[in-house]
């Protein structure tokens, strides 16, 4: 129920917007993601874009995976 | 970058639990509120990986599941009507009312149709202006705004023969339930990353604070989970428990404020019955008194009140679902698991939905024992 998944945005249109996944498009409402421009991911929950993906944060997170792991092979 | 493959690879996995074992000394217990969480962590194996020092129990985020027994039994006789149309999401389908599921309605004549969004029910209710199209509202705060969009919508473009029979549900009252509740003790949870992606990281502050319970905002991904497992053995190792956002590139503190609005513009907070809990104060959403002309339980709250009156509410013999929603019993623990019930032949919701924490056994069981 609460699954939600990355799809890329190609174009948006009023409060719709083309999304892409893995070569599927497909057509989504953005009307409760104004925000969002096109070549961003969002969050895709029943036909709707349920937020943003932040890249930067996206991109810190696997730094942090990465210097967990550096941090505990020193110990 | 797509956001996925990067949060599975399985030779960080292996380090990161390293690391988590490396820290972790007290016996300590976890519950993955999200039915969500506990899919992904039988799929990927993610119980082997832990500690022994870690236990890891299922919670009541499982929308179907949790929907009283009594609310479907509304729905079914809803679709009896002959001038209705019920649209549902497909996990719904199969969960057995008291008497009957939608499932068999259908197959008795009844008109059911399985959606994949709110908006296939108003283009439904928009190609048959001669039938009322009910969309059947479960869900926690992740959907309720996409149900609360699909009414201002249907205002907007007076589509008038549109209802939704609401069931939606809050996650923070539940949890203080289950708190205050303490029939298990937990030193940490995991929170409902999609959920917290509207809601933000703020209304969970109580459960820190008050009860002294570690809480992590989670993704889906196996590095995700473990990641907040981590975050979670830190806290409690070190005695300091709060509300952490470890799903940030999908979770703002604050929350999407668009889809709060909605919901906020549309929805009241009242009480709500949730199966194996029982009505919890203000842990529901219905829908309010300038949007009534969309709620199904005004429009046909005669046909409501006399299929309540016929036929009362009763629950599966022996079925435990509503123990396993509160992390008082795992699934292994039912007698029907797996003999009487099977994905197949479902007697409770927790074996039928997709985010079930039945289903989940059933379906990953061997990798589990």
């Amino acid at each position: 129920m609460c699954l939600a998944v990355p799809v890329k945005v190609v174009s948006i249109e009023g409060d719709e917007a083309e999304t892409e996944i893995g070569g599927v498009r497909r057509r989504v409402s953005v009307a409760l993601t104004p925000e969002v421009k096109a070549g961003d991911y969002v969050l895709l929950h029943t036909g709707y874009a349920i937020g943003v993906v932040d890249e930067v944060e996206a991109k810190e997170t696997l730094k942090l995976f990465e210097e967990i792991i550096k941090l505990s092979e020193v110990h | 970058m797509k956001f996925i493959d990067e949060y599975q690879n399985s030779e960080l996995a292996k380090k990161l639990a390293q690391r988590i074992a490396g820290h972790s000394v007290r016996s300590i217990r976890l519950m993955e509120f999200c039915g969500g969480h506990t899919h992904a962590i039988m799929r990927y194996g993610i119980r082997q990986l832990l500690p022994e020092t870690i236990e890891m129990k299922s919670g009541p985020g499982c929308p179907v599941c949790v929907t009283a027994i009594g609310d479907l039994d509304k729905a079914i006789a809803l679709a009896h009507s002959p001038k209705v149309i019920i649209t549902t999401f497909g996990d719904m389908m199969r969960v057995p009312g008291s008497y009957s599921s939608l499932q068999q309605a259908k197959a008795e004549g009844a008109n059911i149709r399985v959606v994949y969004s709110t908006m296939d029910a108003l283009e439904m209710a928009k190609a048959s202006p001669n039938k009322s199209v009910i969309f059947i509202g479960i869900g926690f705060e992740t959907t309720a705004p996409t149900i609360a969009a699909s009414i201002v919508k249907a205002e907007k473009e007076r589509i008038g023969n549109f209802y939704v029979l609401s069931f939606l549900k809050l996650t923070p009252p539940v949890m203080k339930a289950l708190l205050g509740l303490g029939e298990i003790k937990l030193d940490g949870i995991i929170g409902p990353g999609h959920v917290c992606v509207i809601t933000g990281s703020h209304p969970y502050g109580f459960i820190p604070e008050k009860y002294g319970v570690a809480y992590v905002i989670s993704g889906f991904e196996p590095l995700d989970i473990l990641l907040s497992v981590d975050k979670l053995v830190q806290q409690i190792e070190t005695g300091s428990p709060k509300v952490e956002i470890a799903y940030r590139r999908g979770v703002k503190p604050e929350g999407n404020r668009k889809a709060l609005e909605l919901m906020q513009q549309v929805f009241e907070i009242d009480g709500a019955d949730w199966r194996g809990i029982g009505i919890v104060p203000q842990s529901g959403l219905k829908i309010n008194k300038e949007y009534q002309h969309f709620d199904a339980n005004n429009a046909f709250s005669g046909l409501l009140r006399s299929a309540r009156n016929d036929k009362p509410a009763k629950e599966p013999k022996g079925c435990r679902c509503g123990d396993v929603v509160r992390g008082a019993a795992t699934p292994l623990e039912c007698k029907l698991f797996g003999k009487a019930c099977t994905p197949e032949k479902p007697i409770g919701p927790c074996m039928v939905s997709s985010e079930g924490a039945c289903a989940a056994y059933y379906q990953y069981g061997a990798s589990y024992e």
